[in-house]
Protein backbone atom coordinates (compact mmCIF):
# COMPACT_ATOMS: atom_id res chain seq x y z
CA UNK A 1 0.00 0.00 0.00
CA UNK A 2 2.70 2.46 1.07
CA UNK A 3 6.29 1.89 0.04
CA UNK A 4 8.95 4.27 1.31
CA UNK A 5 12.31 4.05 -0.41
CA UNK A 6 15.33 5.64 1.16
CA UNK A 7 13.83 8.99 2.01
CA UNK A 8 15.90 11.75 3.49
CA UNK A 9 14.59 15.05 4.75
CA UNK A 10 16.89 17.95 5.49
CA UNK A 11 15.74 21.20 7.12
CA UNK A 12 18.38 23.81 6.33
CA UNK A 13 21.53 21.87 7.17
CA UNK A 14 19.84 19.67 9.69
CA UNK A 15 19.03 16.12 8.50
CA UNK A 16 15.81 15.03 10.22
CA UNK A 17 15.26 11.79 8.31
CA UNK A 18 18.19 9.71 7.12
CA UNK A 19 17.64 7.15 4.43
CA UNK A 20 14.41 5.66 5.73
CA UNK A 21 12.79 2.70 3.96
CA UNK A 22 9.76 0.67 4.93
CA UNK A 23 6.61 -0.87 3.54
CA UNK A 24 3.15 -0.59 5.04
CA UNK A 25 0.58 -3.09 3.83
CA UNK A 26 -3.11 -2.72 3.19
CA UNK A 27 -5.09 -2.88 6.44
CA UNK A 28 -2.02 -2.65 8.61
CA UNK A 29 -1.98 -0.45 11.72
CA UNK A 30 1.52 0.88 12.31
CA UNK A 31 2.51 2.78 15.45
CA UNK A 32 5.49 5.08 15.19
CA UNK A 33 7.29 5.62 18.43
CA UNK A 34 10.37 7.54 19.39
CA UNK A 35 11.74 10.39 21.44
CA UNK A 36 10.80 14.00 20.73
CA UNK A 37 12.67 15.42 17.79
CA UNK A 38 13.49 11.99 16.43
CA UNK A 39 11.80 12.72 13.10
CA UNK A 40 8.69 10.59 13.56
CA UNK A 41 6.23 13.40 12.83
CA UNK A 42 8.29 14.49 9.84
CA UNK A 43 8.19 10.93 8.55
CA UNK A 44 4.40 10.86 8.88
CA UNK A 45 4.06 14.24 7.19
CA UNK A 46 6.12 12.98 4.26
CA UNK A 47 3.51 10.32 3.58
CA UNK A 48 0.96 12.93 2.41
CA UNK A 49 3.64 15.31 1.22
CA UNK A 50 2.99 18.01 3.80
CA UNK A 51 6.77 17.73 3.89
CA UNK A 52 8.49 16.92 0.65
CA UNK A 53 11.34 14.47 1.09
CA UNK A 54 14.69 15.94 0.08
CA UNK A 55 15.63 12.60 -1.46
CA UNK A 56 14.04 9.22 -1.97
CA UNK A 57 10.74 7.94 -3.27
CA UNK A 58 7.35 7.17 -1.81
CA UNK A 59 4.87 4.90 -3.57
CA UNK A 60 1.22 4.64 -2.71
CA UNK A 61 -0.53 1.73 -4.41
CA UNK A 62 2.46 1.43 -6.77
CA UNK A 63 2.22 5.04 -7.86
CA UNK A 64 5.20 7.23 -7.11
CA UNK A 65 3.81 10.29 -5.30
CA UNK A 66 7.18 11.99 -4.97
CA UNK A 67 7.27 12.35 -8.76
CA UNK A 68 7.07 16.15 -9.37
CA UNK A 69 4.46 15.55 -12.08
CA UNK A 70 2.00 14.01 -9.64
CA UNK A 71 -0.95 16.16 -8.56
CA UNK A 72 -0.40 16.36 -4.81
CA UNK A 73 -4.00 17.37 -4.07
CA UNK A 74 -5.23 14.27 -5.87
CA UNK A 75 -2.98 12.10 -3.69
CA UNK A 76 -4.09 13.79 -0.48
CA UNK A 77 -7.77 13.17 -1.24
CA UNK A 78 -7.18 9.54 -0.44
CA UNK A 79 -5.13 10.06 2.70
CA UNK A 80 -6.83 11.38 5.83
CA UNK A 81 -4.80 13.16 8.48
CA UNK A 82 -5.47 13.97 12.10
CA UNK A 83 -3.28 16.54 13.84
CA UNK A 84 -2.09 16.99 17.39
CA UNK A 85 -3.70 20.45 17.55
CA UNK A 86 -6.95 19.29 15.81
CA UNK A 87 -6.83 22.21 13.33
CA UNK A 88 -10.59 22.41 12.99
CA UNK A 89 -11.85 25.40 11.01
CA UNK A 90 -12.96 27.70 13.86
CA UNK A 91 -15.39 29.78 11.81
CA UNK A 92 -17.40 26.76 10.66
CA UNK A 93 -19.83 24.64 12.63
CA UNK A 94 -19.02 21.01 13.34
CA UNK A 95 -21.20 19.92 10.43
CA UNK A 96 -19.60 22.44 8.06
CA UNK A 97 -16.15 21.27 9.13
CA UNK A 98 -17.04 17.74 8.14
CA UNK A 99 -18.95 18.55 4.94
CA UNK A 100 -16.71 21.25 3.47
CA UNK A 101 -14.06 19.10 1.81
CA UNK A 102 -16.36 16.42 0.34
CA UNK A 103 -18.48 19.19 -1.19
CA UNK A 104 -15.60 21.32 -2.47
CA UNK A 105 -13.09 18.65 -3.38
CA UNK A 106 -15.20 15.68 -4.35
CA UNK A 107 -18.07 17.85 -5.66
CA UNK A 108 -20.65 15.66 -3.98
CA UNK A 109 -24.22 16.87 -3.50
CA UNK A 110 -24.96 18.70 -0.26
CA UNK A 111 -27.72 16.38 0.90
CA UNK A 112 -25.66 13.23 0.45
CA UNK A 113 -22.62 14.79 2.12
CA UNK A 114 -24.62 16.00 5.11
CA UNK A 115 -26.24 12.62 5.63
CA UNK A 116 -22.86 10.94 5.52
CA UNK A 117 -21.39 13.55 7.88
CA UNK A 118 -24.17 13.06 10.40
CA UNK A 119 -23.61 9.29 10.30
CA UNK A 120 -19.91 9.81 10.94
CA UNK A 121 -20.55 12.26 13.77
CA UNK A 122 -22.94 9.74 15.31
CA UNK A 123 -20.22 7.12 15.07
CA UNK A 124 -17.78 9.30 17.01
CA UNK A 125 -20.56 10.09 19.53
CA UNK A 126 -21.18 13.73 18.62
CA UNK A 127 -24.67 13.74 17.14
CA UNK A 128 -25.73 16.47 19.57
CA UNK A 129 -22.85 18.80 18.55
CA UNK A 130 -23.64 19.07 14.85
CA UNK A 131 -24.43 22.79 15.00
CA UNK A 132 -21.83 23.76 17.61
CA UNK A 133 -18.69 25.71 16.82
CA UNK A 134 -15.29 24.21 17.64
CA UNK A 135 -14.76 26.77 20.41
CA UNK A 136 -17.72 25.25 22.26
CA UNK A 137 -16.20 21.75 22.34
CA UNK A 138 -13.76 20.05 24.67
CA UNK A 139 -10.40 18.86 23.34
CA UNK A 140 -11.57 15.29 23.07
CA UNK A 141 -14.68 16.33 21.18
CA UNK A 142 -12.63 18.50 18.82
CA UNK A 143 -10.34 15.61 18.03
CA UNK A 144 -13.29 13.34 17.33
CA UNK A 145 -14.70 15.94 14.94
CA UNK A 146 -11.29 16.09 13.28
CA UNK A 147 -11.36 12.33 12.81
CA UNK A 148 -14.88 12.51 11.34
CA UNK A 149 -13.73 15.31 9.03
CA UNK A 150 -10.88 13.19 7.71
CA UNK A 151 -13.11 10.13 7.32
CA UNK A 152 -15.71 12.11 5.38
CA UNK A 153 -13.32 12.09 2.41
CA UNK A 154 -13.45 8.27 2.54
CA UNK A 155 -9.69 7.91 2.61
CA UNK A 156 -7.85 4.66 2.05
CA UNK A 157 -5.15 5.56 4.54
CA UNK A 158 -5.37 7.47 7.82
CA UNK A 159 -2.43 9.28 9.37
CA UNK A 160 -2.50 10.33 13.02
CA UNK A 161 0.10 12.79 14.31
CA UNK A 162 0.12 12.44 18.11
CA UNK A 163 -3.68 12.57 18.24
CA UNK A 164 -3.89 12.58 22.04
CA UNK A 165 -0.84 14.64 23.02
CA UNK A 166 -2.75 17.91 23.35
CA UNK A 167 -5.61 16.41 25.36
CA UNK A 168 -6.44 16.51 29.04
CA UNK A 169 -5.79 13.06 30.50
CA UNK A 170 -9.45 12.23 31.02
CA UNK A 171 -10.19 12.82 27.35
CA UNK A 172 -7.53 10.56 25.93
CA UNK A 173 -9.64 7.42 26.16
CA UNK A 174 -12.63 8.74 24.20
CA UNK A 175 -10.33 9.56 21.28
CA UNK A 176 -8.34 6.34 21.46
CA UNK A 177 -11.59 4.35 21.50
CA UNK A 178 -12.63 5.98 18.23
CA UNK A 179 -9.25 5.21 16.66
CA UNK A 180 -9.44 1.64 17.94
CA UNK A 181 -12.88 1.17 16.36
CA UNK A 182 -11.49 2.49 13.12
CA UNK A 183 -8.55 0.09 13.26
CA UNK A 184 -10.99 -2.79 13.53
CA UNK A 185 -12.66 -1.81 10.26
CA UNK A 186 -9.47 -2.73 8.43
CA UNK A 187 -8.36 0.82 7.63
CA UNK A 188 -4.68 1.25 6.84
CA UNK A 189 -3.36 3.49 9.59
CA UNK A 190 -0.09 5.09 10.61
CA UNK A 191 -0.11 6.55 14.11
CA UNK A 192 2.61 8.62 15.73
CA UNK A 193 1.95 8.22 19.44
CA UNK A 194 3.33 8.36 22.94
CA UNK A 195 0.58 6.10 24.25
CA UNK A 196 2.51 2.86 24.63
CA UNK A 197 -0.38 0.80 25.95
CA UNK A 198 -2.49 1.90 23.04
CA UNK A 199 0.27 1.01 20.58
CA UNK A 200 0.65 -2.39 22.22
CA UNK A 201 -3.06 -3.05 21.98
CA UNK A 202 -3.97 -1.66 18.56
CA UNK A 203 -0.89 -1.75 16.36
CA UNK A 204 0.11 -4.66 14.15
CA UNK A 205 3.61 -3.27 13.98
CA UNK A 206 5.74 -0.79 15.87
CA UNK A 207 8.39 1.31 14.20
CA UNK A 208 10.88 2.93 16.53
CA UNK A 209 12.60 5.99 15.12
CA UNK A 210 15.53 7.72 16.73
CA UNK A 211 17.62 10.51 15.30
CA UNK A 212 16.08 10.14 11.85
CA UNK A 213 16.71 6.42 11.54
CA UNK A 214 14.43 3.39 11.96
CA UNK A 215 16.04 1.44 14.77
CA UNK A 216 13.33 -1.17 15.24
CA UNK A 217 10.51 -2.50 13.14
CA UNK A 218 8.72 -5.29 14.95
CA UNK A 219 5.47 -6.70 16.27
CA UNK A 220 4.34 -4.90 19.41
CA UNK A 221 4.91 -7.72 21.90
CA UNK A 222 8.35 -8.30 20.52
CA UNK A 223 9.24 -4.60 20.55
CA UNK A 224 7.93 -3.95 24.06
CA UNK A 225 9.21 -7.15 25.64
CA UNK A 226 12.48 -7.68 23.86
CA UNK A 227 13.75 -4.59 22.03
CA UNK A 228 16.93 -5.25 20.10
CA UNK A 229 18.62 -1.87 20.23
CA UNK A 230 20.10 -0.30 23.33
CA UNK A 231 18.43 2.98 22.41
CA UNK A 232 14.95 1.43 22.43
CA UNK A 233 15.65 -0.38 25.72
CA UNK A 234 16.74 2.91 27.21
CA UNK A 235 13.69 4.73 25.81
CA UNK A 236 11.23 2.13 27.13
CA UNK A 237 12.89 1.99 30.55
CA UNK A 238 12.19 5.69 31.02
CA UNK A 239 8.47 5.24 30.47
CA UNK A 240 6.04 4.13 33.11
CA UNK B 1 -18.91 85.96 16.73
CA UNK B 2 -21.98 86.21 14.57
CA UNK B 3 -22.96 82.91 13.07
CA UNK B 4 -25.83 83.11 10.61
CA UNK B 5 -27.07 79.85 9.18
CA UNK B 6 -30.21 81.37 7.66
CA UNK B 7 -28.38 82.46 4.50
CA UNK B 8 -27.29 78.87 4.02
CA UNK B 9 -30.91 77.80 3.45
CA UNK B 10 -31.10 77.94 -0.37
CA UNK B 11 -27.78 76.15 -0.69
CA UNK B 12 -28.68 73.19 1.54
CA UNK B 13 -29.91 70.92 -1.32
CA UNK B 14 -26.72 71.70 -3.26
CA UNK B 15 -24.64 70.77 -0.22
CA UNK B 16 -26.62 67.61 0.53
CA UNK B 17 -26.19 66.35 -3.03
CA UNK B 18 -22.50 66.30 -2.17
CA UNK B 19 -23.12 63.51 0.33
CA UNK B 20 -24.14 61.11 -2.43
CA UNK B 21 -21.29 62.29 -4.68
CA UNK B 22 -18.77 61.70 -1.88
CA UNK B 23 -20.28 58.39 -0.82
CA UNK B 24 -20.35 57.09 -4.38
CA UNK B 25 -16.68 57.63 -4.99
CA UNK B 26 -15.62 56.58 -1.48
CA UNK B 27 -17.55 53.33 -1.89
CA UNK B 28 -16.01 52.53 -5.28
CA UNK B 29 -12.54 53.45 -3.97
CA UNK B 30 -12.91 51.18 -0.95
CA UNK B 31 -14.01 48.36 -3.24
CA UNK B 32 -11.03 48.84 -5.55
CA UNK B 33 -8.71 49.09 -2.56
CA UNK B 34 -10.12 45.96 -1.00
CA UNK B 35 -9.96 43.78 -4.11
CA UNK B 36 -6.58 45.03 -5.29
CA UNK B 37 -5.24 45.04 -1.73
CA UNK B 38 -6.24 41.39 -1.27
CA UNK B 39 -4.55 40.41 -4.52
CA UNK B 40 -1.40 42.32 -3.52
CA UNK B 41 -1.44 40.66 -0.10
CA UNK B 42 -1.61 37.24 -1.80
CA UNK B 43 1.33 38.27 -4.02
CA UNK B 44 3.31 39.18 -0.92
CA UNK B 45 2.93 35.74 0.65
CA UNK B 46 3.57 33.57 -2.42
CA UNK B 47 6.86 31.90 -3.19
CA UNK B 48 6.96 33.57 -6.61
CA UNK B 49 9.60 36.21 -5.99
CA UNK B 50 8.61 38.38 -8.98
CA UNK B 51 5.07 38.82 -7.64
CA UNK B 52 6.37 39.54 -4.16
CA UNK B 53 8.81 42.08 -5.53
CA UNK B 54 6.08 43.78 -7.55
CA UNK B 55 3.67 43.96 -4.59
CA UNK B 56 6.35 45.34 -2.28
CA UNK B 57 7.44 47.95 -4.83
CA UNK B 58 3.82 48.95 -5.36
CA UNK B 59 3.25 49.40 -1.64
CA UNK B 60 6.48 51.32 -1.24
CA UNK B 61 5.58 53.81 -3.97
CA UNK B 62 1.94 54.37 -3.04
CA UNK B 63 2.66 54.60 0.67
CA UNK B 64 5.79 56.63 0.20
CA UNK B 65 4.34 59.57 -1.75
CA UNK B 66 1.56 62.02 -0.85
CA UNK B 67 -1.94 61.06 -1.88
CA UNK B 68 -2.59 64.53 -3.27
CA UNK B 69 0.45 64.16 -5.53
CA UNK B 70 -0.83 60.81 -6.83
CA UNK B 71 -4.19 62.43 -7.51
CA UNK B 72 -2.54 65.33 -9.36
CA UNK B 73 -0.42 62.97 -11.44
CA UNK B 74 -3.42 60.90 -12.44
CA UNK B 75 -5.62 63.89 -13.18
CA UNK B 76 -3.11 66.19 -14.92
CA UNK B 77 -0.40 63.87 -16.22
CA UNK B 78 -2.59 61.27 -17.92
CA UNK B 79 -4.17 63.83 -20.31
CA UNK B 80 -0.71 65.27 -21.00
CA UNK B 81 0.74 61.86 -21.83
CA UNK B 82 -2.13 60.20 -23.62
CA UNK B 83 -4.40 62.99 -24.74
CA UNK B 84 -7.23 61.23 -22.90
CA UNK B 85 -9.12 63.82 -20.89
CA UNK B 86 -9.75 61.83 -17.72
CA UNK B 87 -13.06 62.59 -15.93
CA UNK B 88 -12.73 63.72 -12.33
CA UNK B 89 -14.68 60.73 -11.00
CA UNK B 90 -12.37 58.26 -12.71
CA UNK B 91 -9.27 60.12 -11.56
CA UNK B 92 -10.62 60.19 -8.02
CA UNK B 93 -11.46 56.48 -7.73
CA UNK B 94 -8.15 55.55 -9.37
CA UNK B 95 -6.06 57.66 -7.01
CA UNK B 96 -7.94 56.65 -3.87
CA UNK B 97 -8.42 53.01 -4.87
CA UNK B 98 -4.80 52.48 -5.85
CA UNK B 99 -3.55 54.30 -2.78
CA UNK B 100 -5.84 52.45 -0.39
CA UNK B 101 -4.81 49.10 -1.92
CA UNK B 102 -1.26 49.68 -0.67
CA UNK B 103 -2.44 50.09 2.92
CA UNK B 104 -5.07 47.35 2.72
CA UNK B 105 -2.52 44.88 1.33
CA UNK B 106 -0.34 45.34 4.41
CA UNK B 107 -3.32 44.93 6.75
CA UNK B 108 -4.50 41.77 4.98
CA UNK B 109 -1.00 40.32 4.76
CA UNK B 110 -0.65 40.73 8.52
CA UNK B 111 -4.07 39.11 8.99
CA UNK B 112 -3.16 36.10 6.85
CA UNK B 113 0.17 35.65 8.61
CA UNK B 114 -1.64 35.63 11.96
CA UNK B 115 -3.88 32.70 10.98
CA UNK B 116 -2.55 29.51 12.55
CA UNK B 117 -0.50 27.60 10.00
CA UNK B 118 -2.25 24.43 11.08
CA UNK B 119 -5.26 25.76 9.16
CA UNK B 120 -3.35 25.64 5.88
CA UNK B 121 -2.04 22.18 6.73
CA UNK B 122 -5.50 20.88 7.57
CA UNK B 123 -6.85 22.26 4.29
CA UNK B 124 -3.93 20.82 2.32
CA UNK B 125 -4.29 17.44 3.99
CA UNK B 126 -7.93 17.36 2.87
CA UNK B 127 -6.87 18.04 -0.71
CA UNK B 128 -8.52 21.47 -0.84
CA UNK B 129 -7.12 23.57 -3.72
CA UNK B 130 -5.45 26.94 -3.09
CA UNK B 131 -8.31 29.17 -4.19
CA UNK B 132 -11.16 27.76 -2.05
CA UNK B 133 -8.69 27.34 0.81
CA UNK B 134 -7.87 31.05 0.72
CA UNK B 135 -11.42 32.23 0.06
CA UNK B 136 -13.31 30.00 2.48
CA UNK B 137 -10.82 29.08 5.17
CA UNK B 138 -7.92 31.50 5.53
CA UNK B 139 -9.35 34.89 4.49
CA UNK B 140 -12.52 34.68 6.63
CA UNK B 141 -10.34 34.08 9.69
CA UNK B 142 -7.89 36.80 8.64
CA UNK B 143 -10.67 39.34 8.05
CA UNK B 144 -12.10 38.70 11.49
CA UNK B 145 -8.79 39.61 13.10
CA UNK B 146 -8.11 42.67 10.99
CA UNK B 147 -11.59 44.16 10.86
CA UNK B 148 -10.74 47.02 13.28
CA UNK B 149 -7.67 47.92 11.22
CA UNK B 150 -9.67 47.74 7.99
CA UNK B 151 -12.41 49.94 9.44
CA UNK B 152 -9.74 52.43 10.38
CA UNK B 153 -8.52 52.49 6.80
CA UNK B 154 -12.07 53.00 5.48
CA UNK B 155 -12.64 55.86 7.91
CA UNK B 156 -9.39 57.52 6.89
CA UNK B 157 -10.34 57.15 3.25
CA UNK B 158 -13.78 58.67 3.84
CA UNK B 159 -12.28 61.75 5.43
CA UNK B 160 -9.30 62.07 3.13
CA UNK B 161 -11.73 61.96 0.22
CA UNK B 162 -12.08 65.72 0.74
CA UNK B 163 -8.76 66.02 -1.09
CA UNK B 164 -10.57 65.45 -4.41
CA UNK B 165 -11.98 68.95 -4.10
CA UNK B 166 -8.58 70.09 -5.39
CA UNK B 167 -9.24 68.65 -8.86
CA UNK B 168 -12.70 70.23 -8.97
CA UNK B 169 -14.70 67.09 -8.22
CA UNK B 170 -17.99 68.35 -6.80
CA UNK B 171 -17.88 66.43 -3.55
CA UNK B 172 -19.12 67.59 -0.17
CA UNK B 173 -15.97 69.59 0.56
CA UNK B 174 -15.89 71.35 -2.79
CA UNK B 175 -19.55 72.31 -2.44
CA UNK B 176 -18.94 73.78 1.02
CA UNK B 177 -16.14 75.88 -0.46
CA UNK B 178 -18.30 77.05 -3.34
CA UNK B 179 -21.12 78.07 -1.00
CA UNK B 180 -18.59 79.86 1.19
CA UNK B 181 -17.30 81.84 -1.78
CA UNK B 182 -20.84 82.77 -2.84
CA UNK B 183 -21.89 83.97 0.59
CA UNK B 184 -18.56 85.44 1.65
CA UNK B 185 -19.16 83.39 4.77
CA UNK B 186 -17.05 80.27 5.16
CA UNK B 187 -17.61 79.17 8.69
CA UNK B 188 -21.24 78.07 8.38
CA UNK B 189 -20.94 75.84 5.27
CA UNK B 190 -17.68 74.33 6.53
CA UNK B 191 -19.26 73.60 9.90
CA UNK B 192 -22.21 71.85 8.28
CA UNK B 193 -19.90 69.88 5.97
CA UNK B 194 -17.80 68.89 8.97
CA UNK B 195 -20.89 67.67 10.78
CA UNK B 196 -21.91 65.58 7.76
CA UNK B 197 -18.43 63.97 7.52
CA UNK B 198 -18.60 63.17 11.22
CA UNK B 199 -22.04 61.55 10.91
CA UNK B 200 -20.82 59.47 7.94
CA UNK B 201 -17.88 58.20 9.97
CA UNK B 202 -20.09 57.43 12.98
CA UNK B 203 -22.41 55.38 10.76
CA UNK B 204 -19.43 53.59 9.21
CA UNK B 205 -18.06 52.80 12.68
CA UNK B 206 -21.45 51.44 13.73
CA UNK B 207 -21.65 49.21 10.64
CA UNK B 208 -18.15 47.97 11.46
CA UNK B 209 -19.04 46.95 14.99
CA UNK B 210 -22.20 45.17 13.80
CA UNK B 211 -20.11 43.23 11.29
CA UNK B 212 -17.51 42.48 13.92
CA UNK B 213 -20.13 41.10 16.27
CA UNK B 214 -21.55 38.88 13.54
CA UNK B 215 -18.12 37.50 12.69
CA UNK B 216 -17.53 36.70 16.35
CA UNK B 217 -20.57 34.40 16.40
CA UNK B 218 -18.27 31.36 16.30
CA UNK B 219 -16.24 32.36 19.39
Amino acid sequence: MIKVEQITKVFGKNPVLKNISTTIHQGEVVAIIGPSGSGKSTFLRCLNLLEKPTEGKIYIKDREITDPKVNILEVRKHIGMVFQQFNLFPHMTVLENVTYAPQKVKKLAKGEVEKNAKDLLAKVGLSDKVDSYPSQLSGGQKQRVAIARALAMEPEIMLFDEPTSALDPEMVKEVLDVIKDLAETGMTMVIVTHEMNFAKEVADRVIFIDDGVILEDAEPHQFFNAPKSERAKDFLSKLL
Amino acid sequence: MNLDFSQLGPYIPFLLQGIWITLKFVFVSILIGLILGTLLALCKITRHSILTWFANAYTSIFRGTPLILQLMIIFYAIPQLTGYDIPTFLAAILAFGLNSAAYVSEIIRAGIMAVDKGQVEAAEALGIPYRPMMLNIILPQAVKNILPALMNEFITLTKESAVVSTIGYLDLMRRAQIIGAQLYRNFEPLLVAGLIYWVMVVILTKLGSILERRLRASD
